[in-house]
């Protein structure tokens, strides 16, 4: 299995405070990986350091290639689509608008029109609701927008940052089970960053756990989640 | 009624003007959330620009074209050089850039051109549009040129991809990179084409307020009272404001005793107020809710 996604070293900042402490971790290409830890750990700060959305050291290397110094709309271009916390649905436009930005990077307009068709198979309410305002979609609709408008991409790799956050848990098994699809059928590398450990664990192949911006374990996901102990101490399950 | 319909008329051709000036600072306002008090400073130099070239024997439409391609070039530069290094420096630093470049503006037309009231031409003629006493053949010009304007630009923000992407680019700046957009190239094409429209503005307005220097001053005004009025964060509710506030302009100068042409401006200035006291967001904008 190849490496997609090196990260060495990591240190990020948000001012003078250091958030992220040399953290390294590595992401093989077609999984899925979790980076599990509790509010505060440094999550989220690693996806946004992967998409240099804040200022950080170390060295972040995509598919051989160093990303460190490129600007984020640039590092999109390799591929890396980003779902960020809250979703960052553009709320004052309509459904299919938020697709077509997705894939604001690609020329293939044929190519366009049936990924949209696609999204819409994968995501029937989306179909429904796609001349209305992404803003009046429910939270649960707007992640799964979220989600389709990062596959509009076609990237090789989606980090997602809380998807499952504020979502009911049936929203939330639906769309866990759309992800899982989507990495095994449309070969998508997926990093997804998550509160709800357990769930995440079910999902993943391998994980890592994050405390106070460094890694403290890693693995393969079946294994972290049956032991006990990690599962206490770190995961509060 | 002859003198109300003639007035109304009156007043939709001169709010067609403050319509493009609210219009280009909107877009700015969209862009970068500072207001551009050097917009009418701008849309003159333009206007300048223009009549130069007349002057030098180019005719009319190509000497337009040729200043409109200018002021997108200018709009792109300024905001280049002077605003892209003071997108995260405080309010008042901006503020204290816009009337830099106000000043700035305004003495190199003096300095350039003279302070003296110069004659504009119009393309249109100044006849009776249509043989109706009511309007001119310059005022229908202001209109129309306008109207299409407003329908070229609707086009361009709903179907083409730049379009797209300049809006997405004023709503959610973050997410808009997430997908790939260079944010910052969107907000130096919002300054070109604020400033290209703002031209347009200036070219026809000119034959009315005569080209000098100052011409703006008054114009720009009412276009604040028109962005204001419609919403800063709306396009469209400009566009209304603006032709809104050229019918009231000249209704309250007309029927209103004692306001006559000279209190027409304290109007325009007591319309801002008064939207803002009762209204903040105006006609069409959002409340702008900001977490903390």
């Amino acid at each position: 299995m190849t490496t997609l996604l090196n990260v060495k070293d990591l240190r990020a900042y948000y001012g003078q405070v250091q958030a992220l402490h040399g953290l390294s971790f590595s992401l093989n290409e077609g999984s899925l990986t979790t980076l599990l830890g509790a509010n505060g750990a440094g999550k989220t700060t690693t996806l946004r350091a992967i998409c240099n959305m804040v200022r950080s050291t170390g060295a972040i290397e995509f598919d051989g290639k160093p990303l460190s110094n490129r600007s984020t709309e640039n590092i999109v271009r390799f591929g890396i689509a980003h779902v960020p916390q809250g979703r960052g649905t553009f709320t004052t436009m309509t459904v299919e608008e938020n697709l077509q930005l997705g894939a604001i990077t690609r020329k293939d307009s044929a190519g366009i029109v049936s990924d949209i068709e696609r999204m819409y198979a994968h995501f029937p309410v989306l179909k429904q609701r796609h001349t209305q305002q992404a803003g009046t979609l429910s939270g649960g609709e707007q992640q799964m927008l979220a989600v389709a408008r990062a596959l509009m991409l076609r990237p090789r790799l989606m980090l997602l940052d809380e998807p499952s956050f504020g979502l009911a848990p049936l929203v939330v098994r639906d769309l866990f089970g759309i992800l899982g699809k989507i990495n095994r059928e449309d070969k998508v590398s997926i990093l997804v960053v998550e509160q709800n450990a357990q769930l995440a664990l079910e999902l993943a192949d391998q994980a890592y756990v994050i405390e106070t911006g460094r890694i403290v374990m890693s693995g393969n996901a079946k294994d972290i989640a049956n032991n006990e102990e990690i599962r206490k101490s770190y995961l509060g399950y | 009624m002859e003198l109300f319909t003639n007035q109304v008329l009156a007043g939709i051709a001169t709010g067609a003007i403050y319509a493009c000036m609210a219009l280009a600072v909107v877009m700015i306002y969209q862009a970068i959330d500072h207001l551009n008090f050097a917009q009418g400073e701008m849309a003159m130099f333009s206007t300048f620009i223009s009549w130069q070239l007349m002057q030098w024997g180019v005719p009319y439409w190509a000497a337009f074209v040729i200043t409109l391609a200018f002021s997108f070039v200018a709009g792109i530069a300024i905001e280049r050089i002077l605003f892209k290094p003071l997108a995260k420096a405080p309010v008042l630093t901006n503020v204290a850039g816009f009337i830099a470049l106000y000043a700035i503006i305004n003495s190199t037309a003096g300095l350039l051109w003279d302070f003296t009231i110069k004659q504009y031409p119009t393309p249109f003629g100044s006849a009776p549009f249509l043989g109706s006493q009511l309007i001119s053949t310059h005022q229908a010009g202001m209109i129309g040129v306008t109207v299409l304007l407003l329908l070229g630009l609707y086009f361009f923000f709903q179907y083409t991809r730049i379009g797209l992407a300049m809006r997405a680019a004023a709503s959610v700046p973050e997410s808009a990179r997430l997908v790939g957009i260079n944010t910052s190239w969107m907000i130096a094409l919002g300054w070109g084409m604020a400033t290209a429209i703002g031209s347009i503005a200036g070219m026809l307005i000119a034959p009315v307020v005569f080209l000098e220097p100052n011409m703006m001053g008054g114009v720009l005004i009412y276009g604040f009272a028109a962005a204001v009025l419609g919403g800063l964060t709306s396009p469209f509710g400009a566009v209304v404001g603006g032709f809104l506030v050229g019918v009231f302009e000249n209704l309250a100068g007309t029927y209103i005793p004692g306001v006559g042409n000279e209190l027409k401006l304290p109007i325009a200035l007591a319309l801002i107020i008064s939207v803002l006291v009762v209204k903040p967001a105006g006609l069409f904008g959002r409340h702008i809710v900001k977490r903390v």
